[in-house]
């Protein structure tokens, strides 16, 4: 089994609300993320896939489709967008690294053919990041 | 469902490494450089990675200003800008970043933390990183 992880980054806006709480519980628990204004971040993706070398290609995976689809799936609905406002799992649930992570595996998982999702890094910030396994 | 954070901090601190049990030859010749007498230092910088599942009311593993909170007040405050050799912590061990991760992560494991701890890794350069998996699962 190879591991093979392709590096992508876009830039985005967002900011942290829960409408179920006062705007001071928000102010609260999320600090400056909760200015309904939004900030943004570059977020750096990194895509782990598993899976055997091809006998012919010596490939795990082909880098093009890959990149493909993380354009496709991910970069194209996410790059230079707010995420709340414009990225249709946000639209009821709080943009967390967290759960950026975990929305971007379930776009990726069934796109991936020859080889396994095995992990999804994000790091928000280089001092930041997140790591779901699927599990 | 389990997500995996890791937040990553910087400390700077100084250190010799140096075994009073073997003589000045072996000491040179086991540590090299990081024997000379007065000691020299590095960046560290620690990853703390904790985990569990996401709070569907704050879509978070945990509140990272807490965490924060214990990392700074148990690690930073601790071995910032200190002479490791000096410190209680390496009374009798050699402060080799090896040593470094097993007492951070043997501080990290008995302090409550917001999250389930799930393993540290600290670099003393950008070429030497240490991991200590301890009694856990080492990490993927």
């Amino acid at each position: 089994m190879i591991y093979l992880t392709r590096k992508a980054e876009f830039s985005a806006a967002h900011y942290y609300h829960n409408p179920e709480w006062t705007p001071e519980e928000n102010l609260r628990v999320f600090g400056k993320c909760a200015n309904l204004n939004g900030h943004g971040h570059n977020y750096t993706l990194e895509v782990t896939v598993a899976g055997e070398v091809d006998a012919a290609t010596g490939f795990v995976i082909d880098l093009k489709e890959l990149k493909d689809i993380l354009n496709r799936e991910v970069l194209d609905d996410f790059d230079h967008r707010h995420l709340n406002l414009e990225v249709p799992e946000f639209a009821a649930q709080i943009p967390t690294t967290e759960n950026l992570a975990v929305a971007i595996w379930k776009r990726l998982e069934s796109k991936l053919r020859v080889v396994k999702l095995h992990r999804v890094r994000l790091y928000e910030q280089p001092d930041l990041f997140v790591d779901y396994y699927g599990e | 469902m389990k997500v995996y954070l890791t937040r990553r901090y910087l400390f700077v601190a100084s250190h010799r490494l140096h075994n009073s049990a073997l003589g000045d030859t072996d000491n040179l010749e086991t540590y090299g450089k990081c024997n000379h007498p007065h000691g020299h230092g590095h960046n560290y910088f620690l990853e703390v990675t904790v985990s569990g599942p996401v709070s569907s009311q704050t879509g978070m593993v945990c509140d990272l200003a807490l965490l924060d909170g214990v990392v700074s007040h148990e690690i930073l405050d601790r071995f910032d800008h200190q002479n490791l050799n000096q410190l209680e912590e390496f009374s009798n061990a050699i402060p080799t970043t090896e040593n470094l991760a097993i007492c951070v992560q043997q501080i990290l494991n008995r302090v409550p933390l917001p999250a389930h701890l799930e393993g540290i890794r600290i670099e003393e350069t950008a070429n030497n990183s240490f991991e200590y998996a301890g009694a856990l699962s080492p990490r993927r």
